[in-house]
């Protein structure tokens, strides 16, 4: 093949002292400009600056370059930033090559000589390698402009409803019956104490009769399959056995059906029927029956709803059903669990009737619940103490390390609410008091004033063992109060234990399903903490609400409006470039075996039986390679990951 | 390049495939993870594209040894690459024993996005272990 002769660019950024303080660019740079067909070198503060790229166009265009290596951060980072500025140049973006000199020396190597050293290396395999570039036009794929949102939550709400509203279809994914999240088991919302049915009722509402919003509950997406652009997403639906164009949500089913389960929506304090809506305001209002617990399933004998429904909607012959969906981009927002404290046993959860969880106490307070809203003990007496425990399996070394953020603020609305409903003494056990957030601080002070005891200390227990007579009957919490020294007993009525939050059950296949990976505590890994934080590796895949981490509502909707955007921008795009590297196959090597028909995952291969070869098809193929490596003629190539580009490369860092 | 220590310092080629395995790099990178200089990573597209002769011209080019990483099986971008790389390691393995050539200077291991301990911990082993093994015997066969 007859070539131009190379005339490459070597750039070494110093990316202000994250590379430089470790590597001598100038030497690199020194180093560099004797290799073979380098016709210059030299060494930058910032190359990913407009001056940066600026150096490269310019040389490009005086120098006669038509090769160009930057030796800088991960091409993950930037390598679209130097194609580009070679395009500006007039120069084919694919004769760019990039040597991650940050990533894979400066931030990772100890000693500066060995550093120096090593990223000579990685710019020497940069340059043999860059001189087999070929150049390469991109391609572009049309975007499907539907988008697919995981989790109806307050998250998923709140990103299906901007998507909507922009006129945009959305498929919303909820495996629970109804949507609603776990925003929807809340009583009041801190620091404003406005009540989470009040404002998430109407959102929900909204959510449900958008014409652009398709609304799959009691649904599972259970494999997503494509790229950027043109993801195709299965979802089970399973039968709720009621049929949800006939049922009008009267609810008659409900009274009349004699099987009662425990409620997983007042988190087991009241019982349900076996066909039921998790509760009153419920988005759809069309019930399910619960498998498990109907009398019909069990004995074969009832069908009472059935007999009762006047719209004729109970369906026991309903099937699971399989739907796939087409979308452009997919918003993942399965938001959080609570920490289950029955595993940290000092607490006494499980143990003694009056130890709440959070969410618990949500249910206990809210005017739908298990007592209609008021503070009870379980024999019904009004509580004259209570107890609230911060951090419970959040900043502990033997639980989560980290903060989760809402507790504290939760907490002492729990507290402001107790004062208010029962005017019992309330005892808030903390570490620190994080309250930062518009009207946090003051909501703080608020509670300091309304009379309650905060004492600073890590709890010890929760006993029921009596020592003084004030301690009979009671629950006695063991702490220390680190502001005074002192170790105390505090007997109570209740106690409330501020449960942290905790990726939500399933995120683990969602994040294999989707193809995004998840950090040491299981929150979904965004693009950049800082300047992507919406975004995922994965191209068209965006975070929104707790999926990522413990957020509280204001944060929960913002990051879902965000995640919204990301996606609208992607989607109005219409097209997407897609990297040019595909196979190919000689048709003069090709016999015709077939082996990378069978292997390709995307049926981008074809058999020409006429001229006894396999043909790629271009539009569909990713470029992973596994067909070249599979032939064994050696008659696939890989653009851009072709034999002599990765070997020259693998010799170049070698020598 | 590097002047001879008193201990061996293996030349070691660290093949990632750019997602999982790249990301994992990156992370280590980002956490300032250390990890010995002379593992020197290189971008593949996807494990399953890495043809078992990249690594036997790496052996014979002046490796040491070659570990490779690439997404957990489930998670390959392409689906099902990783598998494939899996088998074909397993078979340059078994071709590098029944030629004398100690198949244990090529591993597979995969390696996350988010996991740049692992990452990290991969590399140092590696790094250990063939320094006990010493100096590829294959090394400089091919000539200048």
């Amino acid at each position: 093949m007859i070539r131009e002769i190379p005339r490459v660019g070597v750039y070494v950024c110093h990316c202000g002292a994250n590379i430089a303080a470790k590597v001598d660019v100038e030497e690199v740079a020194r180093f560099a400009s004797k290799l073979d067909f380098v016709e210059s070198a030299r060494d930058y503060k910032f190359m990913c600056s407009d001056p940066g790229q600026q150096l490269v166009v310019d040389d490009i265009r005086e120098k006669g370059l038509n090769r160009i290596v930057v030796a800088s951060c991960s091409p993950r980072m930037h390598e679209k930033t130097f194609r580009k500025a070679c395009q500006k140049a007039g120069l084919n973006p694919y004769y760019f090559q990039m040597a991650c000199i940050r990533e894979h020396d400066a931030w990772v190597t100890e000693d500066p000589g060995e550093a120096t050293d090593k990223a000579k290396e990685l710019v020497q395999g940069a340059v043999s390698r860059v001189l087999h570039h070929e150049s390469l036009v991109p391609r572009t794929v049309d975007i499907n402009p539907n988008v697919l949102v995981i989790g109806g939550g307050i998250a998923g709400m709140q990103a299906a409803l901007t998507i909507a509203d922009a006129g945009k279809t959305v498929y919303l994914v909820e495996r629970e019956p109804c949507i609603g999240g776990n925003m929807a088991k809340f009583d009041k919302t801190f620091p404003t104490l406005d009540c989470a049915a009040c404002i998430l009722t109407p959102k929900m509402v909204a959510v449900g009769q958008h014409e652009n919003i398709e609304l799959l509950t009691y649904s599972e997406v259970v494999d997503v399959e494509g790229f950027v652009g043109n993801f195709k997403a299965t979802v089970r639906k399973k039968p709720r056995y009621v049929d949800m164009d006939k049922c009008t949500g009267c609810g008659v089913c409900n009274e009349k059906c004699p099987a009662k389960a425990i409620s997983e929506f007042d988190q087991g304090l009241s019982k349900r029927k076996a066909i039921y809506s998790p509760f009153p305001q419920a988005v759809p209002n069309t019930p399910v029956i619960d498998r498990d617990m109907c009398i019909y399933f069990k004995k074969g004998k009832c069908r009472a709803c059935e007999k009762f429904c006047e719209a004729d909607a109970i369906d026991f012959d309903q099937q699971e059903e399989k739907i796939t969906l087409d979308v452009g981009a997919i918003i993942v927002a399965t938001g959080f669990k609570p920490f289950d404290p029955s595993v940290a046993e000092r607490y006494g959860y499980g143990k003694y009737p009056e130890v709440y969880t959070s969410l618990e106490f949500e249910r206990v307070n809210n005017a739908t619940g298990p007592t209609e809203g008021q503070i009870r003990l379980k024999d019904g007496r009004v509580p004259e103490t209570m107890a609230i425990i911060h951090c419970v399996g959040s900043r502990d070394k033997n639980h989560n390390a980290y903060c989760s953020r809402v507790c504290c603020m939760y907490s002492m609305k729990y507290a402001h609410l107790i004062r208010e409903k029962t005017g019992a003494n309330v005892y808030e056990f903390y570490i620190d008091i994080r309250s930062p957030g518009k009207g946090y601080e003051e909501f703080y002070n608020r509670v300091q004033s309304e009379g309650v005891q905060f004492i600073r200390g890590n709890v010890a227990g929760v006993t029921d063992k009596a020592i003084g007579e004030d301690e009979k009957g009671k629950l006695i919490v063991l702490a220390e109060d680190s502001l005074s020294g002192r170790f105390l007993r505090v007997p109570v009525d209740a106690v409330v234990l501020s449960v942290g939050l905790e990726a939500a059950e399933g995120a683990e296949a969602v994040a294999r399903m989707v193809g995004i990976s998840q950090d040491q505590d299981g929150w979904f890994n965004e693009l950049h903490p800082k300047l992507a934080p919406q975004a995922t590796p994965s191209d068209g895949i965006f975070l929104a609400g707790c999926c990522q981490g413990p957020k509280d509502i204001p944060d929960t909707v913002s990051t879902a409006n965000g995640a919204a955007a990301e996606a609208l921008s992607l989607i109005m795009r219409e097209k997407v470039e897609v990297e040019a590297a595909v196979s190919s196959i000689d048709a003069e090597r090709c016999m015709g075996c077939r082996q990378c028909e069978t292997i390709c995952m995307f049926d981008a291969i074809e058999y020409d039986s006429a001229l006894n070869v396999c043909v790629v098809n271009e539009a569909i193929c990713k470029g992973c390679g596994l067909c070249a490596s599979t032939c064994p003629n050696k008659a696939i190539g890989v653009r851009h990951f072709g034999n002599e580009q990765i070997l020259s490369e693998m010799e170049g860092v070698m020598l | 390049m590097k002047e001879e220590s008193k201990e061996f310092t293996p030349n070691i080629l660290y093949a990632l495939c750019s997602w999982c395995g790249s990301g994992g790099s990156e992370t280590a990178g980002a956490m300032k993870l250390h990890y010995p200089e002379n593992v020197k990573p290189v971008r593949f597209y996807c494990t399953g594209g890495i043809d078992p002769v990249y690594i036997f011209r790496a052996l014979l080019e002046g490796a040491d040894g070659v570990v490779v990483s690439g997404c957990h099986p489930g998670d390959c971008h392409f689906d099902t690459g990783n598998y494939r790389a899996r088998r074909r390691i397993a078979a340059v393995k078994t071709i590098l024993n029944t030629l004398g050539l100690d198949g244990d200077r090529v591993w597979l291991r995969w390696v996350g996005h988010g996991e740049g301990k692992r990452f990290v911990d991969t590399a140092s082993e590696f790094d250990e272990h063939i320094q006990e093994k010493g100096p590829s015997p294959l090394k400089g066969i091919r000539g200048v």
